[in-house]
């Protein structure tokens, strides 16, 4: 029993950490008293975002409007927008947990989520903003042949859907512990609401569920952190005193810790959250809600600057309840402060809006962490939904012979069939062990998203071979390394021993994949390669000007 | 059609000129963030020690922390950097770039 709990817990610190060896949460589950603060403010929150989404109906007429919201989205708006797809409720409530358990070690965590961000921006955003329409796969194929955007959508909906199960799973697991609802009733909300949201307001409808949820994310936090670090006087020497001298670290509270020990684990898990951020379908496909390159990168710079500070508040955060929620016998299983917190370790950011602010102040934060899964998963299905209907359905089986009435009609089958998957799987994997979900999405999205997509920008040379060889060959032993890792072979398959001994597959499956297109890319001799590397001098001319990107629509 | 133009932006020497400049730029600010960034996770996994030691005798902030705060501040002004230099110079030579190939067709 307490074990299952233990993995669903360590599961959510995951889904923020995007790691293997994410902190050990220690704790039991319980389903907490129904909490109607909780619940009337979110219900606030459902019936605002329901209001905005009848209004992006009106607007939603054409496939850019669904895709992209026209493209009329500005780089603050898009800025923030990014900013919520990437701060989850698990970053909310793993980082405050492992700050809480582990002090230091959760801000070099938080630094390998941040510093991909100037390097989207330098190397990536305008191009992608000045190549792509709808999708990524639309720049990978720009001058290659189908098969290649058959590649990028599949790899595109691998990632999907292993995110999209990690945060159906976290999702009904949290909202049991926060709202008191039952497991099955929290993943069919969920995936009913996402459903309303995307099929009736498209992207308009996401950005601005997206924008509201991040909005309030960065108040609620921000609020719990200066009420309690008002308490020291807002000095971080005073808070730091006080924490170490009652942390079981010590002294050693803002040291490294064992977490990252292992430097070969250390920067795969560098090279994993920087390249993993780069190839995750739903974060790209927000460079095209903007209307040109300008706004693309302004839009990485107010992202990376609310991410950067959210992190330095999360961290503040959960020193500050090292004092406020660690010495308080009132959060402890039967008052024992040596003991185990109420409702699990990821219950530290909640117990401190409680300890600052009262039921309201955690009625409120709960409310933000609901409203964040919803705008999460919103966020993910509208990717996956643009994966099967633009790319696999109107451009390869329908060659780009249909009408935009027929496109928008086939993603809003393919968003509901998601929904439908995803609750399902939701129910399906709730006693399943499955934390190399997330690892995996992230395994996939560095190793085979990212390097053809970075390739197809950079590389004249690269040809449909090549980057087939690269991309499946990526997704393969991206997949392989995990299974073959403890998370799977040992702690899922119960062998005795990994195949695999790291955790992180992105140091060892990226050359893989860049070696496998490097190879297959240069060996072609065909005519349709030398047309592929002819081609290239347009594309460029494009990438670097942006003369004949796709504008907004309004 | 907009292949010529492609071809004629191509043939202009301040095309040239803009994938030059701003290509070395944002390979110089890339290098800069991934040299601290890995040198940084480098320090984490071998001298862990020396990051948790004060930055000065007596004080509450640990070198690890510190150095990593002025990396997120300094992080975020390389892109302030160079989201305006991009928007700015940069879009203006490119928006001279497109114009000049267009006049052509007239």
């Amino acid at each position: 029993m307490s074990k299952r709990f233990t993995t669903a817990l360590a599961l959510l610190a995951f889904a923020g950490l995007a790691v293997a060896a994410g902190p050990a949460l220690q704790g039991e589950i319980k389903t907490q008293p129904t909490n109607w603060h909780a619940i009337i403010m979110f219900l606030i929150f459902v019936t605002m975002t329901m209001g905005i989404t009848y209004w992006a109906a009106g607007r939603t007429k054409s496939t850019a409007d669904f895709y992209t919201a026209g493209g009329g989205i500005t780089g603050f708006q898009n800025g923030l927008a990014i900013a919520g797809d990437y701060m989850s409720a698990a970053t909310l409530l793993g980082l405050t947990a492992m700050t809480f358990s582990r002090g230091y070690d959760a801000y070099i965590y938080m630094m390998a989520f941040f510093a991909g961000w100037p390097i989207i921006l330098f190397l990536m955003a305008e191009r992608l903003r000045n190549l792509g329409r709808f999708t990524f796969s639309d720049i990978t194929s720009y001058r290659l042949d189908p098969s290649v955007r058959t590649m990028a959508a599949l790899s595109s909906l691998v990632v999907v859907v292993f995110y999209l199960i990690a945060q159906m799973v976290g999702a009904g697991q949290l909202i049991k512990l926060l709202f008191g609802l039952e497991y099955n009733v929290a993943i069919f909300v969920v995936g009913v609401l996402m459903m309303v949201y995307v099929t009736v307001g498209g992207m308009v409808a996401t950005t601005w569920v997206q924008i509201i949820k991040a909005c309030l994310l960065l108040f609620g936090g921000t609020l719990v952190l200066i009420l309690g670090f008002s308490q020291f006087g807002f000095s971080l020497t005073t808070l730091l005193e006080k924490a170490q001298a009652v942390h079981k670290q010590g002294a050693s509270l803002m040291a490294p810790g064992s977490l990252l020990s292992d430097p070969v684990t250390a920067l795969s898990l560098g090279l994993g959250l920087m390249f993993g951020t780069a190839g995750l379908p739903h974060i790209l496909m927000r460079f095209f809600t903007v209307g040109n390159a300008k706004e693309a990168r302004k839009s990485v710079l107010y992202a990376s600057g609310f991410v950067g500070f959210f992190f330095n508040v999360i961290f503040l955060m959960g020193l500050v309840a090292i004092l406020l929620v660690g010495q308080n016998p009132e959060y402890f299983e039967g008052g024992d402060i040596k003991g185990a917190l109420i409702g699990g370790g990821n219950m530290v950011a909640m117990h401190l809006a409680h300890a600052v602010g009262g039921n309201m102040l955690l009625g409120f934060l709960a409310a933000v962490a609901f409203a964040t899964i919803l705008a999460v998963v919103s966020g993910l299905a509208l990717a996956g939904a643009s994966a099967i209907a633009h790319d696999i359905y109107a451009r390869v089986i329908r060659k780009g012979e249909c009408t935009d009435k027929e496109e928008i009609k086939v993603s809003r089958m393919a968003t509901i069939a998601l929904g439908i998957l995803a609750i399902i799987l939701g129910i399906a994997f709730e006693k399943q062990n499955i934390a190399f979900m997330v690892g995996l999405a992230f395994g996939v999205a560095a190793a085979a998203n990212f390097p053809v997509l970075i390739l197809s920008m950079y590389w004249k040379g690269l040809t449909t071979r090549g980057a087939l060889w690269g991309g499946y060959g990526g997704v393969i032993s991206a997949v392989l390394f995990v299974v073959f890792s403890k998370a799977v072979w040992v702690d899922v398959l119960h062998n005795a021993a990994p195949l695999f001994p790291y955790t992180q597959p992105a140091l060892f499956a990226m050359p893989i994949a860049f070696f496998l297109a490097y190879v297959f890319s240069v060996s072609d001799s065909s005519a349709r390669a030398a047309k592929e590397r002819d081609a290239f001098e347009d594309q460029y001319v494009r990438a670097q000007t942006g003369f004949g990107a796709s504008g907004a629509s309004h | 059609m907009s292949s010529v133009i492609y071809d004629r932006i191509r043939r202009n020497p301040k095309f040239d000129q803009l994938v030059q400049k701003r290509g070395s730029f944002a390979w110089t600010l890339s290098a800069i963030v991934l040299v601290i960034f890995y040198g940084f996770f480098l320090l984490v996994a071998f001298n862990p020690k020396m990051l948790g030691q004060p930055i000065a005798e007596g004080s509450m902030w640990a070198i690890g922390y510190t150095a990593e705060m002025v990396m997120f501040i300094f992080f975020w002004l390389l892109t302030f950097l160079y989201v305006r230099r991009a928007n700015g110079e940069f879009d203006d030579l490119t928006a001279e770039i497109i114009k000049e190939a267009q006049k052509e067709t007239k």
